[in-house]
């Protein structure tokens, strides 16, 4: 099981770019047909310098380009079948649009056992800056793990 | 589109509301692969069952950008400050979801006017499937 001592590891920083044929295969599979999205023209028009990313798909960037999307998992032993996930947060500093190169900072920031240790919740937080140095966001996971039956 | 956010917003109106497709397991393993997230649970009954489910079920940041989707066909992508969700249950196949957001609160944070939406994401029976709220610059 997870314990306190997994709190302030930290793993290897990803960096990402927002790539318009990606972000457009991920608007396709939501059916989204939003013109800020689908038009750079329309973008622009409301002030972009490009076609923005959508507000969850900071999340997708980071396993994205990670060459070990689940490292936080195989880092401190948890089976991916295991896992739920909890709760998502983003905030937002700055905007983040397409042709933008991410960087991603993960950290857990707490373990907490509930349910008599029948679970633990495990907060990653992950700093975002951009090419400029710009930090953009700050991404949250809560993720649920389902341990082994407790005596 | 942001002609909602530039009337004058109202405590309690509902600004977000948009319902999607069933999610079939063709969604799941576009999104699969959309995302970046690969995880087998989602996609490969084989591995859910040994998990313990019945069947593959749908991503939560799947049902997120549902809400997302939702979010900003009323507000525009750069005036979200923060969003946030619990995913209160999991989504199985099939399910139609409906995305709604209420404001709350209206607020002042160093002379930007903001407002609190609480969110929600629920199937055709009306199960919630995702609660949280965002904080949008009017």
């Amino acid at each position: 099981m997870v314990d306190q001592s997994a709190v302030g590891r930290s793993f290897t920083p990803v960096t990402a770019s927002v790539e318009p044929g990606r972000l457009r295969y991920f608007f396709n599979t939501l059916g989204e047909r939003n013109p800020v999205y689908r038009d750079a023209e329309v973008a622009r028009s409301n002030g972009y310098s490009a076609v923005p990313a959508p507000p969850t798909y900071l999340f997708c960037l980071e396993m994205m380009d990670s060459d070990k999307p689940f490292e936080f998992l195989t880092e401190l032993n948890i089976d991916l079948a295991r896992v739920l996930h909890g709760e998502q947060s983003f905030s937002y500093h700055a905007p983040v649009v397409v042709g933008d190169t991410l960087t991603f900072k993960p950290r857990v920031t707490s373990v907490t056992d509930k349910k008599g240790g029948a679970m633990t919740l495990i907060v990653v937080e992950t700093a975002v800056t951009n090419q400029h140095g710009i930090h953009v966001a700050d991404v949250s996971r809560t993720i649920v793990v389902r341990n082994e039956r407790v005596a | 589109m942001n002609e909602t956010a530039k009337k004058a917003p109202v405590i309690g109106e509902r600004l977000v509301h948009k319902t999607f497709p069933a999610i079939s397991r063709h969604t799941l393993a576009l999104y699969c692969g959309a995302s970046g997230d690969h995880n087998p649970m989602h996609v490969d009954i084989d591995f859910a069952k040994k998990a313990g489910f019945p069947d593959v079920f749908a991503h939560g940041m799947l049902v997120m950008a549902y809400l997302g989707q939702a979010l900003t066909d009323a507000v525009q992508p750069a005036s979200i400050r923060s969003f946030s969700t619990r995913f209160a249950a999991i989504t199985q196949l099939g399910a139609r979801l409906t995305c709604e957001g209420h404001i709350t609160e209206l607020l002042d944070h160093q002379g930007e006017r903001r407002a609190r939406l609480v969110l929600t994401t629920k199937d055709e029976n009306g199960e919630i499937k995702l609660a949280g709220e965002a904080i949008v610059a009017l």
